[in-house]
């Protein structure tokens, strides 16, 4: 993946070498054996109160200092704080790092750090068999398994066999070691996420130092919440490192990724940064209307911080106001930005409509979520391309692109402008909750280098016609304030030239056919289509979005394992890429990875009139490598 | 006439478009447009910097006849495209022209939250108490037993007041004229040109086709004077073709007394204040309706508030000023980093 900047040889799944089958020194020694591994899969589970998200991301933090790829799955419920305990207030943080490109947070945790019965049982299933369980044993009380359902402890009751179990007093041992903090019993227990991070980065072999600078840092005004997550910390590390149930630590290789600057970046920070870019590279002032959603609120948090910038951020009424105070942003000659999710891309249906008809450029992010309605706020689906692509009322073409990585969304925000300003038209920019809160490494480019943003207004009244066309079948962007060129836009349908009001027949006709050709001739810009794989053979995977990692990795190992097959992640959905039905044509079978029911496979079908296969999955979940690769196998 | 820094001495007729207007012989809309393009040349704004922004309705037909910048947008949204173009173009003057449909039903929403924030716009609602457009039924402002296309037995929905509403929600002017009384609708859009922030006016306007007649008795010469009180900054409030009635509160009720002989002395009576501190009078005011109580027309509320694109200005120069001018290369390279290779 070119934009984590990561070398591209084919990653050798060496994880099954972690889990069980590794080597175990026998016998607990004062020099323990360090085991070497390529990568390696954690998840962090417990209460949503437990911390386990700041937990998981400092611990992803403390590996890409050490130069690791990585990639994060946090998952998390949308309650805020649901009651303790319970199995729906499960939140957890997967994470997998490793020696060489890291494209997915993994399949099946090779550790599970598990603060509560509810965590245990909510997430069992996905640990690796064989693979490492630090259960804090202290929460492990009568009332917590039965709120779990569990009629006997599972820490006891022999049924983790097949696991190494670590049974661990994580609240006993973190207050022990805050007796003399001072601090309350509910706070001391707050403490316990930064005990279990000590624990594991003595257990993988990180140092501690830098983030013991980064807690009081971030507890610079509560010193004394900094000195216990600090002591909680060293409490963690010290236990892990002094007790002898840890065999082995485990020591991942150093990833060789390309030379550069690299941070760890989320979807939805890495959009908001290519937001910015947009807006220094035309020199125009980027507007952000929206309205707080889940799982797209990051954005506006990130660019309402930018007031140094050209960066204007209004957080409107409702949904409608969002897109609607983008729409007047954009008249007045912004780079009009909107950013929501689902249920708010449907309320912003009409006024879409109107940037149509109106011929404004203009941004629509839409960090896809589980629906239909409400749905899965936090969880990720990509079940709104269809509703993307043709969801308005009349013959309303909008060209919609998808990012596929975190890193990438900086590429698509950028991408998406591109495309608005030159061909005066709105542009929808498909994420999701997949990759909008999860993070990864992010080379950071030289800002010379980064794609322009060109940004003309007409100020020549002469020979004027609001909706006279350039070589793109753009209209010209004329600003208000400008003089000798004042005219009346609206929603009604436009005269060809003049854009005043007509219900001409032969007009409409013409008005639709040319907004639908201008849609449709954004593909000149195109690039040709980039094939990982055999450029023709038994077998094409075609995906688009947030399961490229899934995909990627799928297919390098199928090919490892000897297996012809391609993939073609595609960035742009509307238009689709001009050498696409070409490509198609040199596969015997075309497989089409979806988390929906099949909404590019109809797509493809109906546009190149040809048959693929559908993989599809549809439960708040990203793909596993596994489901991907076993259906590679069968089909191949 | 105009402005000395205007380079031009513009006219009404620079205002007028070359689109034929299409509303209904008689419209009450007419005399509201005319007023209108009477004011701009007045205003000293170059021609270009005004731009009105309108939803759907009769009265949201309003930009095309204008040849100023505008955009007839979608229905109930122009207060919100509005508050945008006004954030991103603080040059430019915003108006928005609305009605009681557009503004009240559909655009509720954007309507409270445009009187609360207090965006730099001047928002003219023409409130004919009914929807034109569709051809004929109740509106939110209605009264009740109402009968029309969709009331055929006669509304039941409560109506509600947009002066109240606005006041309610924030607004720092709030006025309201009548279409017929041109040098009253003349000097209260002025008002509002004038003003600093959101300004709301509401003119009763009269929808010859679906319901004629609907303000008659503030605009037929026989009864208007008894039926309506102009209000006048801290002027009590009198009213009647005499002049001799006027507003005595007693207790928190307002009650209509007599003046003069025999009647009470106009020091007893309330006297109107547009930049009270508490917009309790206004609203006491926004209540009145007849029979009972004449309709007060004029500027109810008039308080200079900073609008929020100064302070969203402020708020650019203020960051700027401690942060400096923001860098691409280092927004880029924010938080932590490391290097490899």
């Amino acid at each position: 993946m070119s934009e984590a900047g990561y070398t591209s040889e084919a990653e050798v799944n060496t994880r099954e070498a972690i889990g069980s089958g590794s080597t175990e020194t026998a016998g607990a020694s004062s020099v323990r054996a360090v085991e070497a591994l390529d990568s390696v899969v954690i998840r962090f589970v417990g209460d949503s109160g437990d911390g386990m998200q700041l937990t998981g991301s400092e611990f992803s933090k403390a590996v890409a200092k050490a130069g690791h790829g990585f990639a994060t799955h946090p998952d998390y419920p949308s309650e805020i704080r649901a009651p303790t305990g319970t199995l729906f207030g499960v939140s957890g943080y997967q994470i997998q790092y490793g020696s060489r490109q890291v494209f997915t947070s993994g399949d099946a945790p090779d550790a599970l750090v598990a603060m509560n019965p509810a965590a245990l049982k909510t997430n069992l299933a996905d640990v690796k068999h064989g693979g490492i369980i630090i259960a804090n044993t202290g929460a492990f009380a009568d009332t917590n398994l039965a709120k779990a359902g569990y009629t006997s402890n599972p820490l006891e009751d022999g049924s983790l066999d097949g696991y190494r179990l670590f049974k661990i007093d994580i609240s006993a041992l973190t207050a022990a070691a805050l007796r003399d903090s001072g601090l309350s019993k509910k706070e001391v227990g707050r403490c316990k996420n930064y005990f279990a991070l000590g624990l594991m980065l003595c257990l993988y072999g990180r140092p501690i130092e830098d983030e013991i600078a980064d807690i009081y840092e971030k507890f610079a005004k509560k010193p004394e919440f900094a000195d216990a997550n600090v002591n909680a910390l060293r409490a963690g590390f010290a236990y892990a490192d002094a007790a002898e149930i840890f065999a082995a630590t485990y020591q991942v290789r150093e990833a060789a990724a390309k030379p550069g600057i690299y941070r760890s970046i989320t979807g939805n920070h890495a959009a908001a940064l290519g937001f910015v870019a947009a807006s220094e590279s035309s020199g125009v002032e980027l507007f952000l209307g929206s309205y707080p959603i889940t799982p797209a609120t990051d954005i506006l948090h990130e660019l309402s911080a930018l007031k140094h910038f050209n960066v204007t951020t209004y957080q409107a009424e409702d949904e409608i106001a969002g897109i609607c105070s983008t729409i007047g942003a954009a008249y007045g000659g912004a780079l009009g930005l909107t950013t929501t999710s689902g249920p708010g891309m449907a309320l912003k249906t009409e006024a879409m409509g109107l940037a149509v008809m109106l011929e404004l450029p203009l941004v629509i992010v839409n960090v896809q979520r589980g629906g239909p309605s409400t749905g899965l706020p936090t969880k990720i689906e990509q079940s709104d391309l269809l509703q993307a692509i043709y969801g308005r009322n009349g013959e309303c073409p909008i060209p919609v692109i998808a990012a596929r990585s975190p890193a990438d969304c900086f590429d698509c925000a950028i991408e998406a402008f591109r495309i608005a300003v030159k061909y005066m038209t709105p542009v929808i920019l498909l994420t999701d909750g997949g990759i909008a809160n999860a993070a990864e490494p992010w080379r950071i480019p030289d800002v010379a280098t980064l794609p322009k943003v060109e940004v003309s207004y007409r100020t020549d009244p002469e020979g004027f016609q609001p909706y006279a066309r350039d070589e793109n079948l753009a209209r010209a962007w004329v600003r208000p304030g400008t003089p000798g060129m004042e005219h009346r836009v609206g929603g009604l349908e436009k005269d060809f030239l003049s854009g005043n009001i007509s219900h001409d027949p032969l007009n409409h006709q013409r008005m639709v056919d040319v907004r639908a050709a201008k849609v449709a001739g954004t593909a000149q810009d195109i690039p040709p289509t980039t094939v990982e794989g055999p450029a023709s053979g038994d077998l094409l995977v075609i995906g688009w979005g947030s399961t490229y990692g899934t995909i990627a990795q799928a297919r390098e190992k199928a090919e490892a394992e000897g297996r012809s097959v391609a993939h073609v992640h595609l960035r742009h959905l509307n238009p689709l890429p001009p050498d696409l039905g070409e490509l198609l044509g040199r596969y015997k079978t075309v497989l089409v990875p979806e988390l929906n029911m099949g909404q590019l496979s109809k797509l493809l079908r109906e546009r190149y009139l040809r048959d693929v296969v559908p993989l599809n999955k549809v439960q708040g979940k990203p793909f596993k490598v596994s489901e991907v690769h076993d259906r590679i196998l069968e089909l191949s | 006439m105009n402005d000395m820094s205007s380079p031009v001495a513009l006219t009404k007729k620079d205002f007028e478009s070359n689109q034929d207007v299409r509303w209904c012989p008689g419209c009450g809309d007419y005399a509201i447009l005319a007023q209108i393009q009477k004011l701009l040349p007045t205003l000293g704004i170059p021609r270009e910097n005004f731009a009105f922004i309108s939803g759907i309705g009769c009265s949201s037909r309003f930009p095309y006849y204008m040849e100023t910048y505008g955009m007839h947008s979608i229905h109930g949204r122009a207060p919100a495209i509005a508050s945008g173009l006004k954030l991103a173009r603080p040059d430019l003057s915003v108006w928005v022209v609305t009605g009681d449909g557009d503004a009240l039903a559909i655009g509720g929403n954007h309507f409270i939250h445009a009187m609360r924030r207090n965006v730099d716009l001047k928002v003219i609602l023409l409130n004919n108490r009914i929807y034109g457009l569709t051809k004929g039924q109740y509106s939110p402002t209605s009264e009740m037993g109402k009968k029309t296309k969709s009331t055929p037995l006669g509304s039941i929905d409560r109506p509600f007041s947009p002066v109240a509403l606005a006041l309610g929600a924030g607004a720092t002017f709030v006025a309201r004229s009548v279409d017929t009384d041109l040098p009253h609708l003349s000097s209260v859009l002025a008002r509002a040109a004038a003003h600093k922030g959101t300004a709301f006016v509401e003119i009763l306007q009269n929808c010859i086709v679906f319901n004629d007649g609907a303000y008659s008795t503030l605009t037929d010469k026989a009864t208007r004077d008894d039926a309506r009180v102009i209000l006048e900054d801290g002027k009590p409030l009198v009213f009647g073709k005499a002049r001799d009635r006027g507003i005595r509160l007693r207790g928190m009720e307002p009650e209509v007394v007599t003046l003069g002989e025999g009647g009470v002395a106009e020091s007893e009576l309330v006297v109107h204040d547009e930049k009270a501190a508490h917009s309790g009078l206004a609203f006491f005011l926004s209540q009145f309706d007849t029979p009972d109580l004449p309709v007060p027309l004029g500027v109810f509320r008039s308080v200079r508030k900073d609008s929020y694109d100064e302070l969203n200005a402020q708020l650019h120069a203020d960051t700027r000023a401690k942060k400096g001018d923001g860098r691409l290369a280092d927004l880029l390279q924010g938080g932590e980093t490391w290097t490899i290779g």
